[in-house]
């Protein structure tokens, strides 16, 4: 349980390095997690060989999708488009270097399924990006 | 006074720990109340003993499934003080009652421009049948306001009535700010203008004594598990000559009179809107339930709210960051919902858990009424008959801890 608030979690929630927002950007795209009221948006510039120059998140919300949120922009700045596509819940999870359960795993995943249906260019942020 | 020691001694589920070592606390009532022995058990006698669908049947079980099933309309009548037991239709709980209003009363009612207030501190329940009709008919909704003290602006009210609405659908009791709004006026000056009332009491049906003959409504709503019944199993009392005038809801068995191959006939009321096989063990544990408060007595049940809700508010509010929302405890029931400062009410909940306490953490299900107050969502602690000042204390001091995680 107080693995859940690992010390680099409360870091990430109190002080995140990317949050804010990009403009100009070349893609942006935010969501809601209903459940909590949860807000995330995320900004991407990306540069001539498609990969992401800048990146910044903004919103709202619990510790968790606060600082999965960070540590996911932190970590896709230099990668190309195609390998953020590949990202899924394991490599957040991984990166928060906790187990979830289900309640908590939707606050977890929220940042990425804002950014798959970014890159993806979709209308909607849909469960299925983040499986 | 009540005797709490004694009382807690009835549910159970007290005697659990939430992990070894760690008793529950459980501050979440408002969303689901738990459950005392004897409706545990009246709903396991009737599967043990007197199982079998009501109605019709001529055999021994039948007709003693049918007489727990009435006897229990009939208590929850008298609980309510409703003038025969032929006004309580059951339902599966306060949003199905409230949707068969709007399914029912309202489609034959009102046509497209037609006002219908509600107030900003609505539940969900209370807010999306509106939505719904409107979007389909084109009626008009309005809201009173609530201010900044949590309790509704009587004067916008007022000015609201002179656009003659033809319905005030209203929460009695806040499952957010607690605020016990003032019904019997509410209701008054809806009749004055000729509207029709309907009162989400699934708040206060179980927290304070609530007549609904004096309160004048035309429909009242409220759930059996709010109030230590099950699950699944809800109630809407309405006036006799409205409900026989209204439509039938669901279409199916028992509801009728007569059926032929291309026509039928409803079925008298409350018949009228339960179609189908009912949740017949829900009701005769609601019937237990409505035994064991009575037994309790509601007047007590309130005063020990009260007392509790007091001394929650008192200690919360002397935590540095804390905000409650809401009016003072003697204007409201025994919800306490708050904001702490730099945390999310999810990462309080959480880290409260790890104590054995449970609140919730949201929007609670009236997401309006937390943009009013400028929140995303809130954490609350609720409070019942079988709550204690110790749970407080329990819960201060987690507060307390989940304020030195995030220091």
């Amino acid at each position: 349980m107080d693995d859940l608030y690992r010390e680099v979690i409360i870091e990430h929630y109190k002080n995140p390095s990317y949050k804010g927002k990009l403009d100009p950007h070349d893609i942006s795209f935010a969501d809601n997690n209903p459940l909590c009221g949860d807000h995330i948006q995320i900004d991407l510039r990306v540069d001539a060989d498609g990969k992401v120059a800048e990146a910044r998140f903004d919103g709202h919300g619990c510790a968790i999708s606060q600082a999965s949120a960070d540590l996911l922009v932190e970590s896709i700045i230099g990668k190309p488009l195609e390998e953020v596509k590949q990202l899924n819940k394991d490599s957040v999870l991984e990166m928060l270097g906790i187990d979830l359960g289900p309640v908590r795993l939707k606050c977890a995943l929220l940042s990425l399924k804002v950014l798959k249906a970014g890159v993806y260019g979709l209308g909607e942020a849909s469960d299925e990006l983040v499986e | 006074m009540l005797n709490v020691k004694e009382i807690r001694g009835d549910f159970p589920i007290f005697e659990r720990e939430t992990r070894p070592g760690v008793r529950l606390v459980y501050l979440d009532s408002t969303a689901t109340s738990q459950k005392p022995v004897s409706v545990i058990e009246a709903m396991n006698d009737f599967y043990r003993r007197s199982n079998a669908n009501i109605h019709r049947g001529v055999h021994t079980l039948a007709e003693e499934a049918t007489a727990l099933y009435e006897d229990a309309r009939e208590k929850i009548a008298k609980f309510i003080n409703a003038p025969s037991a032929r006004q309580i239709i059951y339902t599966r709980n306060t949003t199905e009652s409230i949707n068969l209003v709007a399914y029912t009363w309202a489609r034959a009612n009102l046509k497209p421009g037609d006002l219908v207030i509600l107030t900003e501190m609505e539940h969900h329940s209370n807010l999306v049948p509106w939505h719904m009709l409107a979007t389909e008919r084109g009626i008009e909704l309005d809201f009173i306001p609530v201010a900044e003290d949590g309790l509704l602006d009587m004067d916008a009210y007022r000015a609201l009535l002179a656009r003659t609405p033809k319905l005030v659908a209203f929460t009695h009791m806040s499952n957010v700010l607690g605020t016990i709004n003032p019904a019997a006026e509410i209701i008054r000056l809806a009749r004055d203008v000729g509207a029709v009332t309907l009162v989400d009491a699934a708040q206060s049906v179980p927290h304070i004594a609530v007549d609904a003959q004096a309160l004048g409504a035309d429909f009242l709503a409220f759930s059996a598990h709010k109030m230590c019944g099950p699950t699944g199993i809800g109630v809407l009392y309405g006036k006799v000559e409205l409900l026989e005038a209204m439509p039938p809801f669901l279409g199916g068995g028992d509801m009728i009179k007569e059926v032929k191959l291309r026509s039928f006939r409803p079925n008298s009321i409350p018949y009228k809107f339960e179609a189908g096989t009912p949740a017949i063990a829900e009701a005769v544990g609601f019937g237990a339930a409505v035994d064991y408060l009575t037994k309790i007595g509601m007047t007590n049940i309130a005063a020990h709210e009260h007392e509790i809700t007091e001394y929650a508010l008192e200690r919360l509010e002397e935590i540095p960051g804390v905000k409650v929302f809401g009016p003072s405890a003697d204007k409201k029931g025994g919800v306490a919902s708050f904001t702490l400062d730099g945390v999310h009410p999810h990462d309080v909940a959480q880290i409260l858990d790890r104590d054995g306490i449970a609140v919730r953490a949201g929007h609670h299900c009236a997401q309006p009424l937390h943009e009013k107050f400028g929140i995303p969502a809130s954490t609350r602690a609720s409070f019942y008959l079988y709550s204690m000042k110790e749970e407080v204390d329990a819960l201060v001091n987690g507060i307390y801890t989940v304020k030195k995680m995030f220091g």
